[in-house]
């Protein structure tokens, strides 16, 4: 509720998918690349040339179809999307119509510890259209399409959002099991996830308000800000005796404002049919079971078992079950049962995400693999090198793949627990320190901090503490 | 009798025997076209720099003691909407006066792996869409057997250019009877393959689920020599039939004992011309004197797949045809504000009336409020009329109709009168509509000299039933006669 409303989302999201090559045709699918390179007579859309689809891009669309909870229809065809712009070559793309490839679907996503179960009502297929480019040097605006057949898939919500952070989390969910699927690249930055935000809203016990489409949204922070500023908008409205009218507006995040772009009687009547060059799309029943079975555990699913099993908090479990590597690196690491949940998670979400965001690279992508990390804490807990040791040791292997044992070895690093050793360490810092011997008989507690730290410092670090405790309060308390 | 006149099947033995040559023979060909292109107007495009060189080089590799395929050598006119890499694909439009393709159509590819010549470029009906060749940006092609009447379209360039000796044979296309009509009112052989026979890829698209490209000959076996060519499954067109063709030259047979032929009955209705009927009767009781059973049979839905065509070919025509705006290739008007200005002006001076006229149409039984009531109740109709094919090949093998209600019409009559136009294609659209394959034959001529066509159709991929049967007809019956230029 805000401010005596209720808010009303659903929204449309597209992800890129990666594949090899395009939908229709052989190109590379790969972004940044010289402009007008990966393109061929199909994608640029010729007299003459005609689509083929790569059947990967069925694939990894049933397979976000299971992930959440579709039903796939497995009989469906293509349609053209009839529209003119310049980065459309063929002034219509393909992307289906009446019948999705998955519909009828759910996503739980949490929110403030809470679960909350959002409607997907369809996820089609469909290709990418070119991109506008615009330069000082020249005054109208070129084209450049190797983006042109990038397959995509666009998931509709229901507008079973209620605020805009539930959006986020949903978004978020998206995100991740995108990432979990291995599907897409997920880089915001390149435009990988966009989404185009339905917001209305209404005052509680009376029917929905009419919604605003907005376009132009390119970040989840800006879906965050897009979807606040819209229902002030339409609160303002209605406070002020207005109406909400039924429009596509554009996003504006530089300036934080969005504009209407037309309205519903401006609306483009799109003339879709069904594909002629294309074959009805069939899948068979083993085919979609088969790709059932290549669904992992996915990050919503992995949240609830971590705070369940592991008793990692909330705002621990999402941290490593959102990213698909730091949860397959954490679940590696458990499943070896040699040490505790918590101390990995305290190691991935400490030490290593320190790295990981001073360096700006994944844990996989260093030395570090799970059974190294796995052997580092046994070192530690085992009371073989101190935590500072581990620290140290750390800090070598995640920049060369050295064995744990000679960065011990080669740096003396090993902690020193033989008793007579340290007995001799003992003796020695307490003659040289009688006076904070007498101190501590005298009552001051803290002289024994001073005295161990003596010790350790006249092992150079390496003598147990624990043990030199112990050893010094027999001498004294004698 | 002159090289050009020849058939193909004929040449291809002289060529393999050395009894002449490519050279030659390609000569021979650009001499005819030099002495009667001004009256027939048949090529939009001639290329013959390039079809000397090849045919010297196919001369060679047969000194070489190369084996060569049997249309080695043949000088072969393509229609203008079949990309041709290199040479010019203008779709007899403005549009596309100065578009040269970077790739061949499948065709063209296979084609060229048979050593054939290209003669040049054909004309057309703009972007196919015509049934005289007089929607053309670029001329209007005659009819060889009256230079004062159309050669039929929109494969006008194509016919024209077999009948008169200007091309051994050539490639046509036909959506909604593109092959057949001229075909039948230049005297020669067309085949309209089923749906799926020939790749589509690299022919411009009108309407993608109509399009089909087939051969044009003088003759029943220089038809069968090219579609031997051309047919075959292609993985760059998703619609191309994964199958394997039989060869249909080695496998034609001359006989029509016990074949089952249906005369439906819908096809000699109304509006078909006296000669017209009574040639194409006749040429079924030729048949059933052969040992053919014939029979009559009905295909009530007929009267109305000329609406149901005319609405799915234009509805796909219009998205077909959007990717003309301007942007990257083709046309662009010179003075314009703004961009949708830019896309208003190109498309108007860049397209003729005909093809604006079904963009118009077909982007109006498109749109919403009317999809249901056009695009939709069409696509139902389609259904119904292959249903209807399909029951009535369960009693016959073949039907027989006429090509067209009537012989060539004279230049200028019909094009201020588009229904009338389309009423032309009345015994052809339904072919296409159901997916079927179609050949037209010479069957006689009206009293003005103006040849009449036999239509024979079967079954999807039952081609060679066709052609046999045209051979057959053909073989009794004397087969082409030569045009008076």
């Amino acid at each position: 509720m805000v401010k005596g409303y209720e808010v009303v989302i659903g929204l449309e999201t597209h992800a890129e998918l990666n594949t090899e090559s395009k939908i229709y045709c052989s190109c590379k699918n790969q972004f940044g690349l010289e402009v007008n390179t990966q393109v061929c007579p199909i994608c640029m859309g010729m007299p003459g040339a005609l689509p083929t689809l790569n059947e990967k891009v069925v694939d990894y669309a049933i397979k976000m179809g299971h992930a959440l909870n579709c039903k796939i229809n497995s009989v469906c065809k293509q349609d053209r999307k009839n529209y003119f712009y310049p980065d459309l070559p063929k002034a219509y793309q393909i992307s289906q119509a009446e019948v999705p490839l998955c519909e009828n679907g759910y996503v739980d996503v949490y929110v403030d510890g809470e679960e909350r179960r959002i409607g997907i009502t369809r996820i089609h297929i469909e290709e990418d259209a070119g991109k506008l480019l615009h330069s000082d040097k020249f005054s109208g605006s070129l084209v450049d399409l190797n983006r042109c057949g990038v397959p995509l898939i666009e998931i509709v919500s229901e507008p079973d959002m209620r605020s805009s952070a539930e959006a986020k989390a949903y978004l978020e969910t998206l995100k991740s099991i995108l990432q979990y699927l291995d599907i897409c690249d997920c880089k915001m930055q390149e435009g990988s996830i966009r989404c185009d935000v339905n917001v209305s809203v209404h005052k509680p016990g009376e029917p929905l308000g009419t919604r605003s489409e907005m376009k132009n949204v390119n970040s989840f922070s800006a879906a965050v800000r897009g979807i606040d500023y819209e229902v002030n908008r339409q609160i303002e409205l209605l406070e002020s005796g207005s109406k909400v009218v039924q429009e596509t507006r554009r996003w504006d995040d530089d300036k934080g404002i969005s504009v209407s772009m037309r309205s519903k009687e401006d609306a483009q009547d799109y003339r879709y049919f069904p594909e002629p060059d294309l074959l009805t799309i069939v899948v068979d029943e083993d085919r979609i079971s088969a790709l059932k079975e290549e669904i992992p555990e996915l990050p919503n699913k992995k949240l609830i078992r971590y705070i369940k099993e592991f008793e990692l908090s909330l705002k621990e479990a999402t941290a490593i079950s959102e990213n698909v590597a730091k949860a397959r690196f954490f679940d590696e690491c458990v499943a070896s049962g040699e040490v505790s949940p918590k101390s990995v998670c305290n190691w991935l979400l400490g030490d290593i995400a320190k790295y990981e965001n001073a360096n700006n690279i994944a844990i996989t992508e260093t030395p570090v693999t799970p059974n190294k990390l796995v052997e580092l804490i046994k070192v530690i807990e085992s009371g073989k090198i101190s935590n500072a040791a581990g620290k140290t040791v750390f800090e070598v292997i995640i920049k060369e793949n050295k064995e744990i044992e000679d960065v011990i070895k080669e740096k003396s690093l090993a902690q020193v627990s033989d008793q007579l050793t340290l007995e001799a360490i003992a003796n020695e810092v307490l003659s040289n320190n009688e006076k904070s011997v007498n101190d501590y008989k005298n009552g001051k507690t803290n002289a024994l901090g001073f005295l161990v730290g003596q010790c350790m410092k006249a092992s150079k670090g390496k003598a147990n503490p624990s043990m030199m405790k112990e050893i010094i309060l027999k001498k004294i308390e004698g | 009798m002159e090289l050009y006149n020849l058939s193909g099947y004929e040449l291809s033995k002289k060529l393999e025997s050395k009894e002449i040559s490519s050279k030659e023979l390609t000569e021979a060909v650009f001499d005819r076209i030099d002495s009667v292109e001004d009256k027939v107007d048949a090529y939009v495009t001639l290329d013959k720099e390039n079809a000397l060189k090849k045919a010297v080089e196919v001369d060679e590799k047969r000194a070489s003691g190369e084996k060569l395929s049997r249309l080695a050598g043949l000088p072969i006119g393509i229609k203008d909407n079949i990309s041709t890499r290199n040479l010019r694909t203008t779709c007899s439009s403005k549009m596309l006066e100065n578009y040269i393709p970077s790739f061949n159509a499948t065709v063209m590819d296979k084609l060229n792996g048979e050593d054939i010549v290209i003669t040049g470029k054909l004309n057309m009906d703009e972007f196919a869409m015509g049934s005289s060749t007089e929607t053309s940006y670029f001329k209007k092609t005659k009819n060889p057997f009256d230079e004062t009447r159309i050669p039929g379209g929109s494969s006008g360039g194509s016919a024209a250019a077999v009948s008169a000796g200007e091309a051994i044979m050539a490639l046509g296309s036909d959506t909604g009877g593109s092959i057949r009509q001229p075909a039948s009112y230049c005297g020669v052989v067309g085949l309209k393959p089923t749906y799926g026979a020939v790749s589509r890829f690299g022919l411009v698209a009108f309407a993608s689920s109509l399009d089909q490209i087939g051969p044009i000959g003088r003759t029943v076996k220089d038809t069968v020599m090219l579609y031997s060519a051309i047919c075959g499954f292609d993985k760059m067109d998703a619609t191309s039939k994964n199958m394997s063709h039989p060869d249909y030259l080695a496998d034609l047979k001359c006989d029509v004992k016990g074949l089952r032929i249906g005369v439906p009955k819908e096809y000699f209705s109304k509006g078909i011309d006296e000669n017209v009927k009574s040639a194409v009767l006749s040429a079924v009781k030729v048949l059933e004197q052969n040992g053919a059973v014939v029979k009559e049979v009905s295909l009530p839905s007929t009267e109305y797949a000329l609406n149901a065509y005319y609405i799915i070919s234009s509805a796909e025509a219009s998205s077909n045809l959007a990717r003309y705006d301007g942007v990257k290739y083709g046309y662009r008007a010179k003075d314009y504000d703004n961009l949708i200005d830019m896309y208003e002006k190109t498309r108007s001076e860049g397209f003729g009336d005909e093809v604006k006229r079904r963009i118009m149409l077909g982007t109006f039984v498109l749109s919403s409020g009317y999809y249901d009531a056009y695009y939709k109740k069409a696509r139902l109709l389609q259904r119904r009329i292959s249903k209807e094919f399909c029951d009535v090949f369960k009693e016959v093998d073949l039907l027989a109709a006429p090509t067209v209600p009537s012989t060539a019409f004279k230049i200028g009559e019909n094009i201020d009168n588009p229904l009338k136009m389309y009423a032309t294609d009345v015994c052809t659209v339904t072919i296409n509509i159901a997916g079927l394959p179609a050949i037209s034959v010479p069957c006689g001529y009206d009293e003005a000299g103006l040849p009449i066509g036999l239509q024979l159709i079967s079954d999807k991929f039952n081609e060679q039933t066709l052609l046999n049967t045209a051979e057959c007809y053909e073989n009794i019956m004397g087969g082409f006669r030569r045009p008076v230029l």
